[in-house]
């Protein structure tokens, strides 16, 4: 029975294409999206896809995120590059070095003739992926950032309070020490360690994660999260970890597991890692804001952004332009943000969105939700806080998970590792100076 | 018996030639010619910088470590590898029933492609839902790899040599079964033991396998085993288990910097090559053919 429903559609698609691919032409989307993800993106393409009739979106996906930008690239050198390219947020500065290799945004929409407003994102949103003269390069797409994921069942059997106030490092501080004293094993692991507990961490309290508006504004950039603040934070981590109240799981996500079996109490991660916890944690769990130090001036300012966009590769015809003009309006339109935002715990991307997800009842019914997107817009970003930028910096987080291993390790204190991780850094951020020229 | 003219015996190496040609030169030409620059990814500009490349690698004391690190894990690779495989080829060799099933079964891994290798000794080695590492932590053994530089690079080893267990095991036995049975029954007769029969006649007659099988797991060890350290500990706790050709990867094809990238395997072209020829050099003339 199957064989034959399947075949029956077969047939019926051989006898459509024909017809409409006479008339429309392709658009080639290349995504580092799989499982519900990916389906979540097919979806948004079927509807474009059916909403008009002279484009035809085509998505694929290419792997994680290194291996859609590496294919991005090789085809690119070969001449065959897709329409649409997605690149995560560490690949921005090598994207905007390739002068040539990409069309900007806003010179798409402009070209194109499609109203195109870079004021309807969200500022910490849209900062990111926009020049310091305002000019929107690639289309903010997914972007997460992160928040504190609570285990309540966890704080209730140490004794304490689910409800404890947690905005500050230093209430987590003592609320770990609580939590050790009532028998519990796992204080606290990250995910994503750089991005959380020290890009994030810098912006969140406005000082330089590097210089020159942390590479905003030029290439001759050098790393400077070596500072009081930073040193102070993962000297306390290191402490923790020594202690035993902080577990680290691995560079990436891994200590998600730990939380979501219940054996940490407190996990910091994207506010997109929402939909896996509440689809596996079998206690009530809460989310909060990421905490800050209550002593430091300035705090808290935002927080920064994580995930991808889409660029807009070179080398394509006038009319296809138009049609990715169109396609990336579907993608912004609130609807399709809000929906998406929704499903998946990513941020959405406009401020209409927003307000349509709130107009829907979905925060109240969700509570915990709307915490990533406070965070973000609780203040106008600052040159600290709008984003990161720099070069080679898929290596650069290499280098400052190893140094971190070493603090967590016990093999060196904070200061010395982030001196380390700043230097060596610098040594990769010189490099890609001299290829940007 | 001697060739007529040249244009037979010219097509006659020609296959080879061509192959090592396209397949060997011209990549190795490639890398060569691009470790003189440093190339923008997209490949727009490149900046032609001389030996700066090989002056910055061999500079940066983490690289330089990295030789330390890759010396050690091919050592251990190569004798984890042989070692086992030499142990079970002997006792596989003096089984009479049921000699082929135990060897069809030593033979399945490696079908196994090293990254889901890889994924499987990760998976029972997990600090927190693996098998081992729940079995080690009731004897009171704290297994984390994730921190434990030492234990990741045990881990890495044993990965990446369980499949090559199966290649050298199938090389062993073949060329156990090529000895012959007649010295090894007068050695028997004149009163040897197994070891001492082993010690004595076996092994020097399996020299020309086992030289043929080091210089083949070195290279194995050098270049074929970045899969397994991608897929387990990505180089990791800190440097520990980041050997050079994970680097030349990792460098490559996620960092884009390709000028550092093609400069590091022409270092490891280099270092293998010397290795090759020091080992034909000083070890092969211990082999008995």
């Amino acid at each position: 029975m199957k064989s034959i429903v399947m075949g029956a559609v077969a047939m019926a698609t051989t006898a459509l294409v024909p017809l409409s691919a006479a008339a429309q032409t392709e658009i080639e989307l290349w995504h580092a999206f799989s499982g519900r993800l990916a389906e979540l993106v097919d979806a948004q393409v079927a509807d474009f896809n059916a909403s008009q009739s002279d484009y035809s979106v085509v998505a694929t996906s290419k792997g994680n995120y290194s291996e859609t930008l590496n294919a991005g690239i090789a085809a690119f050198r070969a001449g065959e590059q897709p329409d649409i390219l997605m690149v995560f947020e560490v690949g921005t500065a090598t994207m905007m070095a390739a002068k040539g290799a990409t069309k900007p945004v806003f010179e798409l929409m402009a070209d194109a003739g499609v109203d195109f407003d870079p004021d309807a994102y969200i500022g910490a949103v849209k900062g990111y992926y926009t020049t310091t003269d305002g000019q929107m390069l690639s289309l903010p797409f997914n972007s997460s950032t992160p928040v504190l994921y609570v285990n309540r069942d966890a704080f209730t059997k140490a004794g304490l309070d689910p409800d404890m106030d947690l905005s500050t490092w230093q209430n987590v501080d003592a609320a770990l020490s609580q939590l050790q004293d009532g028998g519990q094993d796992c204080g606290i692991t990250t995910a994503w360690q750089s991005w959380v507990q020290l890009e994030n961490l810098s912006a969140y309290h406005n000082v330089p994660f590097a210089t020159q508006e942390n590479g905003f504004a030029g290439f001759d950039t050098e790393l400077a999260f070596n500072g009081p603040l930073q040193v102070k934070h993962i000297d306390m981590m290191g402490q923790w970890a020594k202690d035993g109240k902080f577990l680290y799981a691995g560079r990436r996500n891994e200590g998600g597991a730990n939380f979501r079996a219940g054996d940490c109490a407190l996990f910091t991660e994207s506010s997109a890692g929402y939909a896996g916890v509440k689809a596996e944690a079998q206690f009530d769990f809460d989310i909060r804001a990421l905490p800050y130090y209550a002593d430091a001036e300035g705090a808290p300012q935002n927080t920064i952004i994580g995930g991808a966009s889409l660029w807009v590769m070179a080398g394509q015809t006038d009319e296809e332009y138009v049609g990715v003009a169109q396609f990336l309006n579907y993608l912004s339109s609130p609807e399709v943000q809000a929906q998406w935002h929704q499903d998946t715990g990513y941020l959405p991307i406009t401020t209409a969105a927003a307000d349509l997800t709130r107009e829907q009842g979905f925060y109240d019914e969700n509570p915990g939700t709307d915490v990533a997107v406070v965070q973000m817009t609780m203040n106008a970003p600052t040159a600290n806080s709008k984003g990161i930028r720099l070069g080679s910096f898929d290596q650069i987080r290499t280098v400052i998970d190893e140094e971190l291993e070493a603090v967590w390790a016990g093999d060196k204190d904070a200061q010395a590792a982030l001196d380390s991780a700043v230097s060596r850094g610098n040594e990769l951020l010189r490099r890609f100076e001299q290829t940007a020229r | 018996m001697t060739f007529k003219g040249w244009i037979l015996p010219l097509l006659l190496i020609a296959p080879q030639v061509l192959i090592s040609a396209v397949f060997f030169f011209y990549p190795a030409g490639q890398a060569i010619w691009q470790s003189l620059f440093i190339p923008d990814p997209f490949g727009l500009s490149m900046q032609w910088v001389g030996l700066g490349n090989f002056e910055y690698l061999l500079g940066n004391k983490y690289y330089l470590a990295s030789f330390w690190t890759t010396a050690v894990f091919s050592t251990l690779v190569t004798v984890t590898s042989m070692v086992p495989a030499l142990f079970l080829a002997v006792i596989a060799d003096r089984l009479i029933k049921g000699a082929g099933t135990y060897r069809t079964l030593l033979i399945w891994p490696y079908a196994v492609a090293p990254a889901v290798a890889g994924v499987l000794w990760l998976f029972m080695f997990n600090t927190r839902v693996g098998i081992v590492s729940w079995y080690l932590g009731l004897l009171g053994y704290d297994w984390n790899h994730v921190l434990d530089g030492t234990q990741a690079m045990g881990l890495v080893v044993v990965a990446s040599s369980w499949g090559r267990i199966s290649y050298n095991f199938l090389f062993f036995y073949a060329a156990l079964q090529s000895v012959p049975k007649s010295v090894i029954e007068a050695a028997a007769i004149d009163g040897a033991r197994f070891w001492r029969r082993f010690w004595t006649i076996v092994l020097p007659l399996l020299s020309p396998t086992t030289f043929f099988l080091l210089v083949v797991n070195i290279i194995y060890a050098f270049f074929e085993t970045f899969g397994v350290i991608h897929t387990i500990t990505g180089g990791g706790p800190q440097q520990a288990t980041t050997i050079l050709v994970y680097k030349v990867y990792a460098d490559g094809f996620v960092g884009q910097d390709l000028g550092s990238s093609a400069a590091q395997s022409v270092i490891l072209l280099v270092v293998v090559g010397l290795l090759t020829v020091l080992q034909f050099k000083f070890v092969e003339k211990r082999v008995h053919y």
